[in-house]
């Protein structure tokens, strides 16, 4: 589904990411933790094609298409869908409009017709419920005076809408209350299956207790540190980073 | 009489605009008078203040014009593609400013009369308020207007009267040479009457230029309400000055709307309402969507002069390409005018590095129980949010296209007619996908 190879990428000529190698199967959920300004957004932005990033080396092949070759736009209509880690307000643009013409580019860009009122409604309606989501916020302006929960809703809302081979969650648990995070993990968990896969940046283990990662990947300084099943992160939680930096001068 | 508006033609003015109006005008001495006053005002150049960044005489010497131009025959299918889809309404059309009967569907003349300007001059209110608006005194091109107009359009809506339907005016511009034309219209709702009213333009002239000076004085007797949306969507051939100049009475409700489009290479709308009687409300509202090299120029100017008056005014502006805007909000508020609110609001989007706007508000506020502000802002797409609705799938163009809809939505969305509203988001969307 996703192959990462020695990706170096920079920002503003600083190298951020310094050579990850990741490979993501279908139906694999990799947890990639790490503490603040290890590289985690980053790769997601890299990822998700945000303009400011450059790569320099390296290369990511997505479910067969070279993906550092595609816009921003293609890779979302190729499959990879990214939840923010702060969703943009768009006053002026409704919620529903939004949906609706990102649902159908994607479609276009299949070669599918645009989606008839009728099933677009049915379909919102069902995967509202999903996450719970409040149905007043789907005429409402983009994100516009949504609490933070409910910004993280519209994300999986969204991604549920979308139906992407590949969901990156970046720090989608951040800023939630434990209500909201049992919410939005529910969400994710019930579009777990055999053909979507699902890349979670977080930077506490708490999440991973209700998505729980097939492989979780510590990132330090720009490169994958350690690898492990999800008792990796429970190891984290107890002991911290530290440990890692050290190991990682040791390299 | 044909006449060149460069050199000659201004010094034929100067020189006492002999023969220009003839003496068995029964407007003969209101000509006359309004001449004298263009001698006197002159033709504004950039020293003058209100046109220090519309260099007019500039465009009024890029080609000689002829003076007159009558109507040109148009057919019913020139003119169907300036309906607006969906919209039931009655039309009013004109042709190089004069009324055609034959291709409009007037209302029933119970609630209103229409007729040509020209059939007019006799109507009370006609004489009542012909030329009486206050505002137009130190306007040269007003003055020019009311010297030189041929004809236009005259409405009345009577006491009581509440027009079922809008009324579409078209204007068609339609010419074999380059030609300077000055419409004159007078429009008046009596106590208690409303409607609402739709300009738009049809410009069937390629290659001829044509300069429209127009004069539109629009009056509100005591608790009349009228929508007045005008949409400037001309041919590239096409220079406007236009003064719409309202006076309000008493209760009345004005409720102005213009939206400047491509593709007038010169815009310059002169908006002003003289507020007479008090608890009025008045909203401007202007959306100007500007590209190629086009120049839009709104002045506008709210004359609080009376208390308890409240005027709301939002100009917004997007800017593509090389094009050029100028936003000048006025508001006076005289001493007695207590009890005023007056607020002013001008925001900018430039889509190019080369488009450049100049925002200027004046406000002159004498009286001390009063409240107003006024704000300017300009700024470029977020590069967050285009990424952000990119990331869904959602391609560039039309990303951009959904944030300057967004960012037109505070004017579009106060467009109370449905079929008009969607009209105007898909000339907006038009003019963005180019």
């Amino acid at each position: 589904m996703l192959t990462i190879k020695n990706l170096h990428a920079e920002v503003d000529g600083k190298e951020i990411l310094k050579g990850i190698d990741l490979e993501i199967r279908k139906g694999e959920v990799h947890a990639i933790m790490g503490p603040n300004g290890s590289g985690k957004s980053s790769l997601a932005s890299v990822l998700a094609g945000r303009e400011n990033y450059t790569v320099t080396q390296g290369e990511v092949n997505f479910d067969g298409k070279d993906l550092l070759e595609l816009s921003p736009e293609d890779r979302a209509r190729e499959g990879m869908f990214l939840a923010f880690q702060y969703p943009v307000e768009i006053p002026g643009v409704s919620n529903i409009n939004f949906l609706k013409t990102a649902l159908n580019e994607i479609r276009a860009y299949k070669g599918l017709p645009a989606m008839e009122a009728k099933e677009f409604l049915k379909l919102t309606k069902e995967k509202q419920q999903l996450v719970e989501f409040n149905a007043n916020l789907m005429n409402r302006s983009l994100n516009e005076g949504f609490s933070g929960g409910e910004k993280k809703r519209n994300e999986i809302l969204q991604l549920a809408m979308l139906d992407p081979k590949l969901g990156i969650l970046d720090e989608t648990d951040s800023g939630l209350d434990i209500d909201a995070l049992r919410i939005v993990a529910g969400g994710v968990n019930k579009l777990r299956g055999p053909e979507k896969s699902f890349l979670v940046i977080t930077h506490y283990q708490r999440l991973l207790d209700y998505i729980v990662p097939d492989f979780v990947h510590v990132l330090y300084n720009g490169r994958i540190v350690k690898t492990g099943t999800k008792e990796l992160a429970l190891e984290l939680e107890e002991k911290g980073y530290d440990w890692l930096k050290e190991a990682e001068v040791h390299v | 009489m044909t006449s060149d508006i460069t050199t000659p033609f201004y010094q034929y003015i100067l020189d006492g605009g002999n023969g220009l109006t003839p003496k068995e005008d029964v407007l003969y001495g209101v000509r006359q008078d309004a001449l004298a006053r263009f001698r006197t005002l002159g033709l504004p150049d950039l020293k003058t203040e209100a046109w220090r960044y519309t260099n007019i005489q500039r465009v009024l010497k890029e080609q000689p014009f002829v003076l007159q131009q009558q109507a040109l025959p148009v057919t019913a299918a020139q003119l169907a593609p300036a309906f607006i889809p969906e919209l039931s309404c009655y039309r009013a059309v004109l042709v190089n400013g004069h009324l055609q009967p034959e291709l409009s569907e007037l209302p029933a003349a119970k609630d209103i009369t229409i007729s040509k300007l020209s059939e007019a001059t006799q109507q009370k209110g006609f004489k009542t308020f012909f030329d009486k608006h206050p505002h137009l005194a130190d306007q040269p091109f007003a003055a020019l207007n009311t010297a030189l107009f041929a004809d236009g359009l005259f409405i009345e809506l009577k006491a009581n009267a509440v027009l079922d339907k809008p009324l579409h005016i078209i204007h068609v511009y339609t010419l074999t040479q380059h030609a300077f034309l000055q419409p004159r219209h007078l429009w008046i709702a009596h106590p208690h009457a409303s409607a609402t009213v739709i300009e738009s333009t049809l410009g069937l002239h390629n290659d001829a230029v044509a300069f429209v000076n127009s004069v539109n004085e629009v009056v509100l007797e005591e608790n009349a309400e009228l929508w007045h949306y005008n949409i400037q969507n001309a041919v590239q051939n096409s220079r406007y000055v236009n003064q719409t100049a309202a006076r309000q009475e008493t209760y009345s409700r004005y409720h102005h709307y213009n939206f400047a489009l491509p593709q007038a290479t010169m815009i310059r709308n002169n908006t002003s309402v003289a507020l007479t009687g008090s608890y009025t409300e008045t909203d401007l509202h202007g959306l100007y969507l500007a590209n190629g090299n086009q120049h839009v120029d709104n002045h506008t100017f709210v004359d609080h002069l009376v208390p308890h008056c409240n005027s709301n005014e939002l100009y917004k502006g997007v800017l593509l390409d090389t094009a050029n805007s100028v936003f000048t909000g006025r508001i006076h508020v005289h001493q007695d005018a207590q009890k005023t609110n007056a607020f002013q609001q001008n925001n900018n989007l430039l889509l190019s590095e080369k488009a450049t706007i100049n925002s200027q508000p004046q406000l002159e506020i004498y009286a001390d129980d009063v409240k107003c502000s006024h704000g300017f802002t300009v700024g470029q797409f977020s590069d967050e949010s285009l990424f952000y609705l990119r990331s869904r799938g959602i391609g560039a163009e039309a990303a951009k296209h959904l944030l300057v809809n967004a960012f037109a939505f505070d004017i579009t969305d106060q467009v109370h007619i449905p079929a008009l509203q969607h009209y105007l988001t898909e000339e907006i969307r038009t003019v963005i996908s180019n």
